[in-house]
Formats: C-alpha cells, structure tokens, sequence
C-alpha cells in the first residue's frame, strides 16, 4: 500500500497523475474516431501543426491555449476542407498542411533568436511541470469532448462510418467534421504539455487499435479505448516514477507494450477458432 | 396525382464533360423503377442527384413539389451498393440499422423505445430478427443487403433508392432481394433501383428507364427491351429472346467463337469430339 502511496506525497506526482489520467482517456476516446476515418496520421501531423501555432501565439503575445487552439483547430478544418473540395488525400493534405505549420514554428524561432521560453516540453511533454491551471485545462477540454461525443453520438457515428450516406439520411456532415476538428484540436492542446508533440499521435492510435482488436462493437470500442487510455496514464505514471524514465514515453511504451499483447493473443484465439471450424467441416 | 419526384430538364457534368443531359422523369407514388445502361451512363450521377448530394448544373429537381437545391431528399431510404460498405467497421446489425433513425429528435445517444420497437419490426420483416447483436461482417451477401435494406426501411421513406442491389449477390439471392423488393412496393413504397442485370429487370419490374447520358427510352420492360432501344443503350448488338411469356436479353457473342481463340480448354485433352470419344471408350469411361 506504501508502495502505491508513496509517489502521492509529491505535488508534482498528483498533478501529473491527474493530467496523465485525463489525457490517456481523452486521446483514447477522441482516438476512436481518427482511428475508424483512417486518419491515425492526423494526431501525428496536427500536434506538428499546433507546435507552429504554440509558437506564433507567443511571438504575437497571445494566450498559448488560445493561439495554439485557434492555429491546430484551423488547420485541422482546413485539412478536412481540403480532402473533401480537391482530389488530394488524407494523407497528403495532412503531410502539406502540418508541416507547413510546424516549419513556420521553426521558421520564427530560427528569426527571433532572443527567444526566453523553451519549447522543450512543447515537444517532448513536461509532466513535473504540470500546474493544477494545466490539470484544470485538461478537465475541461475532456468534459468538453465528452459532451460533444454524448450529445452527437448519433451523427459522430454515422459520418465516420459513411460520411456521404450519412449527408443523405440529413446528417449535417460538414458540421459534424468542424466538431470533431475542434475535440481534436482541443485534445491536442490539452495534451501537448503532458505527452508532448512528439507522443501524441501514439496516445491518439494505440489505445484505439487496442480496443478495435478487442470488439467488434462500436460502443464497447468508445469504452475500452478511453478506459485503456487513462488506465496507461496511470499505470504509466507510477512506472515512470520508480523506474526513472521520461513519463510520456513510459505512457506510451506501455500502450504499445499492451497492443503487441493483445495483438498476440487474439491472433491466436483467430487461429484456434478457424482451426476448430476446420476440424468441423 | 403529384408526381414524388421530378426531373425537369437536368443536366450535370464533372467539369466540363456533361454526364447527364436533358433528364426529363417523373417518379409517381407507388411506383418501382429499375434504371438501366451501360457503365458511365450516368446512373449513380443521376441517383446522386435525386438524393440531393449533387446539385443539377441545368435543371431542378423537386420531390414532393419542393425544390432540392443542394439539400439532401427528404423521407428518402437509400442502399448503397455492398462494395462501398466498410466491412470492418466496428458496428452490430442493430447499430448499423439504427443509423437510419438518426433525423428522429432524440437527444440521447441511446435508441428511444420507439426506435426500439421500429428495430425488432424491421428486422423481422426482413428475416434477419436473429442476427441484431452479430457484426455485419459475419453475414451473408443477402444478408447484409438486408441490413442495409433494413436501415433504409427504419427510417419510413416514401422513396426507396437502391444501387446495384443485385451485383455482388448470387442469383437465388437477387431473387429473393427483388421479390422482397416488389413486396415492400406492394405496401406503397416507391422504389427506384438502378442494375446491370437485364433479366431479373426484365421478370420482376414494371417500370424500366434506359439511360446512356440522356434518356433512351422508359417503359414496361415488354416494350422498351427491343434490340433497336438497347442497341442504342448498349452501343452494342444486343438479342431479346420472347420465350413461354418471359424476356431474356443477351449480348450477343462476337462473330468468332472462343474455339478461334482457346482450342483447347484444358490444356494436354483431347479436344475433338471423335478422338474423345474414343479416348474414353478405350477408357471404360461412359
């Protein structure tokens, strides 16, 4: 029990803690989504594109959350606008937009060399310098996108399952898409700090592969991916701490060490299953 | 009587190359329609358009007397055909059915009691009240056409849109589709369908439209299918045979036979009758 208890005397471990919980289950169940639309390599970009727009805010002076938000939430519009209105694909317009972006970021950092403020943690996740304001901002962003899945599940569901049937039973598609820009720029943001930009996108996929190999109901894949999502928080967190690693890599190691393991064993369970029918026919 | 859908002099191209040109149809309530022609005459184009995703670029499309103008069909049921369906997609038979209920005001993400029962009437009117908790990849291709035959029904259109129901299906499955079909129009809803299967268009509906960009000819099947109008669909050369009652249209095979190109269908035989013949009496073979 002192064991588990142990790290919860620190400010920093309860703050991280906290946060690391609330963004493994924002990522996992926002993941969801760019998962099923094929777009895994939108978290990677984004968080890329919302680095330049980190950047940019401070430059002009503007609040990061603010700046950084409205940057990540117009170039994730612009990606969807993009792929709907040219020939490009998914794939392409992310690679242009986002590194466009993020080669802007560069760009201003590389001009004003006076720069006071490092974005190491922007890039590689800070979790000891996590204030309760942060753990605040990433309660609201997951209360936010929780209610947005809540309140539009219907819609959220139809368009990525077939976003032009779904336009032709009334759903308002391009609506639909501007909500899921913003939860998932908004995820973004609230995650950078923790994760960083560098290990977002694979707190975004791997939580939400994980549980696709775990169902085959829609429901119960929103469930699994945000509980295994915060759940990695968590478990990531007291293992970053005894052992001394990084705490977003340790995060994300463990969601890849738990894929590999499911992946394993319902390869097997694929094989058993086909290999009893077999013997049946 | 109002017709449900009018097309009034509609014309749609991609870009500058027109697709569609001149489309004149009137859809009355109770009707069932089977949209025939080629591949790229424009068929898909021409239901997209009904159903409101395209916007005509001559022309304007009514239903119900209301002008679409970009807005998707109201009260429209549509089947998509089978290979556009995501297949691993994490959905039940219910969830995907469901789907269809989403212009009902419902706020919560849960199915209301109505949708409920909705469910379980349309499942078992379609045959399939078994399957609602199976993922719609563990089906059969009648099965799953079902499924998305349920998810139009669900949402209690005056128009059914289907297309290509019949292609990826074997026959006894298309059958069974169409004859479901024409029972479902029995109770009053309108159908429009477009295939590339003649014959079962042919057997079992009223009403066919022949399309190659314009508007070849529309009529009984009796009628219309006359090798002249579907030469000029087809652009091919086409053969209608009347036989006991029924109409079987084929295409008729080139002039040379596939002997000319493929004397031997397998490859070590022997091919000619004769020697055959032979061959398996020295064989014993009967």
């Amino acid at each position: 029990m002192t064991f588990l208890l142990e790290p919860f005397q620190f400010e920093f471990f309860r703050n991280g803690t906290l946060a690391a919980v609330l963004a493994g289950g924002l990522c996992g169940l926002i993941g969801v989504y760019i998962v099923l639309r094929g777009m895994s390599y939108i978290g990677h970009g984004l968080s890329h594109a919302i680095f330049g727009g980190a950047v940019v805010a401070f430059v002009m002076q503007w609040n990061f959350y603010l700046g950084a938000g409205l940057w990540g939430f117009a170039a994730a519009l612009l990606i969807n606008q993009t792929v709907r209105r040219t020939k490009i694909n998914a794939d392409a317009a992310i690679g242009v937009i986002t590194t466009a972006s993020f080669a802007t970021g560069v760009a201003l950092i590389s001009r004003y060399r006076h720069f006071t403020r490092s974005f190491d943690a922007a890039l590689f996740g800070n979790i000891l310098g996590v204030t309760p304001a942060d753990v605040w901002a990433v309660a609201g962003v997951t209360l936010l996108v929780a209610l947005i899945v809540f309140f539009f599940y219907k819609q959220l569901l139809f368009t990525t399952f077939d976003a032009e049937v779904a336009q032709i039973y009334g759903v308002k598609t391009e609506w639909v898409e501007v909500l899921l820009a913003l939860a998932l720029a908004a995820a973004l943001i609230a995650s950078m700090q923790i994760l960083g930009v560098t290990l977002i996108a694979a707190a975004l996929v791997i939580p939400a592969i994980t549980a696709r190999l775990l169902t085959d109901s829609f429901n119960r894949m929103i469930a699994l991916s945000t509980l295994l999502g915060a759940l990695t928080g968590l478990l990531g967190m007291y293992l970053s701490y005894y052992v001394d690693v990084a705490s977003g890599a340790t995060i994300v190691l463990l969601q890849a060490a738990l894929f590999i393991l499911v992946l394993v064993i319902t390869s097997f369970q694929r094989r058993a299953a086909r290999r009893l029918m077999h013997t049946h026919v | 009587m109002q017709p449900l859908v009018e097309l009034n002099h509609v014309a749609f191209g991609y870009g500058a190359e027109l697709v569609l040109e001149d489309i004149c149809l009137h859809f009355h309530p109770g009707q069932f329609v089977a949209l025939v022609g080629p591949s790229g005459a424009g068929k898909t184009t021409l239901l997209r358009l009904i159903l409101g995703i395209l916007r005509p670029t001559h022309g304007e499309i009514c239903i119900h007397g209301q002008a679409l103008k970009g807005r998707p069909a109201p009260q429209v049921g549509y089947v998509p055909q089978l290979e556009t369906v995501d297949w691993n997609f994490p959905v039940t038979v219910a969830q995907a059915v469901l789907m269809g209920r989403v212009r009902q005001p419902n706020l919560w993400p849960w199915p209301a009691e109505e949708d409920k029962r909705r469910l379980r009437e349309v499942l078992e009117q379609l045959g399939i009240g078994d399957l609602a908790g199976r993922h719609i990849r563990n089906l059969s291709g009648g099965q799953q056409q079902r499924v998305f035959l349920a998810r139009a029904l669900i949402a209690e259109p005056d128009l059914l849109v289907l297309d290509e129901p019949t292609t990826g299906v074997d026959m006894r499955t298309a059958e069974n589709l169409l004859h479901m079909l024409a029972k479902l129009n029995q109770q009053g809803i309108t159908i429009l369908m477009t295939t590339h299967d003649l014959n079962a268009a042919a057997a079992h509906l009223p009403w066919v439209i022949c399309l190659n960009h314009r508007i070849i000819a529309q009529g009984e099947p009796e009628t219309v299918f006359t090798v002249e109008t579907l030469n000029e669909t087809y652009r091919g050369d086409m053969l209608v045979i009347r036989q006991d009652g029924m109409l079987f249209v084929q295409q008729k095979p080139h002039d040379h036979s596939y002997r000319d190109i493929v004397p031997n269908p397998v490859p070590g035989e022997i091919t000619d009758q004769s020697k055959n013949l032979s061959y398996r009496r020295e064989r014993g073979v009967r």
